[in-house]
């Protein structure tokens, strides 16, 4: 296995350290405070409910936000400022540095899910909600959102490979908000009596990944047991979508002339 | 590889960009260029901007891909990353990632040669040192001058001991000392039996350090040789500086031709007037304070090329500094 994508990959994780990228997280720990003394103060019997959703909900938007804003940069950025020009120069491949850039922004985002789950954890604490046997499903919920931060991170990667960040954007977007509404869009095409419509749905539908699958806010929020295979599908599901992007990312990215 | 084959063979490289918006058409940036370097020598590769040096370097360095032919460096293909071990690269004006220091960034091109951490530590120390960042090694590159880049550009391409260094413009930006300095390394690179391929359009630069040029004009090229051998040598005229004695004049001939150059005179003869001409200044008790050679320099040689050839867009910026 090559060391190549992991050297670059703690670069990508130092870069968002010293762009300040984290500083994310002091909004979010304000933001749970915020929750925790309010909700504290008017919410009788229903604190932890609010508390988790609106807390997985921060976790799932500032990782969104992070995934997409500073994905569609990660390899635009390295051309445009021509750092890439000296580092492809060195004994790595093109892929390499994909995979490394991609493993770097994961890593990033997983440090800063680890500590934004602490700070929902505190915030349970503060209003004086001690840990259950049901709390697990939050941590399964954490997981999902990591699972789907990972994809659109790849999703991002992809697009940046050969777009510029402003079209990267929209179309990282375009692809998250129509994978939210994937099954109402299947069950639209399955209404319509156009053909065409109803292919177009049915193709969307089957190539766009279905991040619905992955939102288990709502079931961890009620303390709701998340089923095992639930786990594993979501998990091969992202794992397959992003080893996919991945491959055309590095196929597109390999071919492309830097100038 | 052949020990004592070619460093770098180009053979017919041929690029083609698109231009235009909607109708795209293909314009040549580098049309057949075909030459050879030899280990161990430095070689220039000199061109007005936009002659296509740039291009030449990134197909080399696999950035951009041929339209047609190919190149090798030490005998091995240019796709083949496993030769990247052997090659340093300075990129034309040089961007590094600044929110690394000095120190941290070639630690980090060094990790892609497999080097051990102490090892990384002393290679970086000793690399830093030869190109005089050692007191900047702590600062974050956002806070150096483009000079300073220059040399983080310099020392990420010999961080890892390559036998051969491609610089792009590598005294471009730099003061005169800074200059001497980039001159220096260069021929100490040529001292340790390294290659180094160079590109500039500074033709003093390549006088002063090239074993053998390669003049680029339009993306074809115009010559390969000894920076002598690739224009005429012949002596065109022959200068005299001189001061003329005091309380003398010089005679009307001599006044007639002699140009004051700051209290002293100097004249431009054609070889065979030589003696004639000194023979006169004696005459005159002038005092003869030197007689050179007039040779075209590779400034007239390339600013002849340009003239013959103008082309739009392509600006010269040859100067003797």
């Amino acid at each position: 296995m090559s060391a190549m994508p992991g050297v670059v990959a703690i670069n990508t994780f130092r870069e968002a350290v010293r762009d300040r990228v984290l500083y994310n997280l002091v909004f979010f720990a304000l933001l749970m405070i915020g929750a925790a003394i309010i909700m504290g103060q008017i919410s009788i019997g229903i604190e932890r409910l609010v508390i988790v959703n609106l807390g997985l909900s921060a976790i799932s938007i500032f990782g969104l936000v992070m995934a997409i804003f500073i994905g569609v940069g990660l390899v635009y950025k390295e051309i445009e400022k021509r750092t890439l020009y000296s580092l492809l120069a060195k004994p790595i491949r093109r892929w390499e540095f994909l995979v490394g850039k991609y493993a770097g922004l994961v890593l990033t985002l997983v440090i800063n899910t680890a500590f934004m789950t602490l700070g929902l954890a505190a915030a349970l604490l503060v209003v004086g909600r001690p840990f259950a046997h049901g709390d697990g499903s939050i941590l399964i919920a954490i997981y999902f959102i990591l699972l789907s931060l990972a994809l659109v991170t790849a999703i991002a990667i992809f697009f940046s490979c050969f777009s510029s960040p402003m079209l990267s954007t929209l179309f990282t977007l375009g692809i998250y908000i129509t994978g939210i509404f994937a099954g109402d869009i299947r069950n639209f095409g399955a209404l319509t009596k156009n053909f065409f419509l109803k292919g177009a749905t049915s193709v969307l539908y089957y190539l766009v990944p279905n991040f619905h699958n992955f939102n288990s806010i709502a079931a961890a929020a009620h303390g709701e047991a998340i089923p095992l295979a639930l786990i594993w599908q979501n998990t091969l599901y992202a794992l397959m979508y992003i080893a996919l992007l991945l491959v055309a990312s590095s196929a597109v990215f390999s071919r492309r002339n830097l100038k | 590889m052949d020990p004592h084959g070619p460093a770098i063979e180009i053979l017919g490289l041929t690029k083609d960009y698109p231009v235009g918006f909607w109708r795209k058409r293909m314009r040549r940036s580098l049309d057949h260029l075909s030459f050879e370097v030899n280990q161990g020598e430095i070689f220039g590769f000199l061109g007005p901007n936009g002659a296509g040096k740039t291009t030449t370097m990134k197909l080399l360095m696999g950035l951009i891909f041929p339209t047609a032919g190919t190149a090798r460096i030490l005998g091995r293909p240019i796709d083949d990353v496993a030769m990247h071990r052997d090659i340093g690269y300075l990129p034309e004006q040089p961007y590094f990632y600044d929110y690394l220091t000095a120190r941290e960034l070639l630690d980090y091109y060094a990790r892609f040669s497999g080097y051990s951490a102490a090892d990384r530590r002393a290679r970086v120390t000793r690399v830093l040192e030869r190109v005089g960042l050692s007191s900047a090694a702590d600062v974050q590159l956002r806070k150096f001058s483009k000079g300073m880049l220059q040399r983080a550009g310099i020392a990420q391409a010999i961080i890892h001991e390559p036998r051969v260094v491609f610089l792009d413009e590598p005294m471009s930006g730099l003061d005169p000392i800074g200059r001497r300095e980039v001159r220096d390394i260069i021929l100490d690179l040529k001292t340790q039996g390294r290659t180094v391929f160079f590109s500039t359009h500074i033709l003093s630069d390549a006088e002063m350090l090239c074993d053998r040029v390669a003049v680029l004009h339009l993306g074809k090229l115009r010559g390969v040789g000894a920076p002598g051998k690739i224009v005429s040598v012949e002596v065109q005229a022959m200068e005299i500086l001189f001061e003329p004695a005091e309380g003398r004049t010089l005679s009307a001939s001599l006044a007639r031709r002699a140009t004051p150059v700051g209290g002293r005179y100097r004249i431009e003869v054609p070889e065979a007037e030589l003696y004639r001409t000194l023979d006169e200044l004696r005459d005159c008790s002038a005092r003869i304070l030197s007689v050179s050679p007039v040779r075209p320099t590779l400034e007239d040689y390339f600013l002849g090329l340009v003239e013959r050839e103008p082309a739009a867009g392509a600006t010269v910026e040859a100067s003797i500094r």
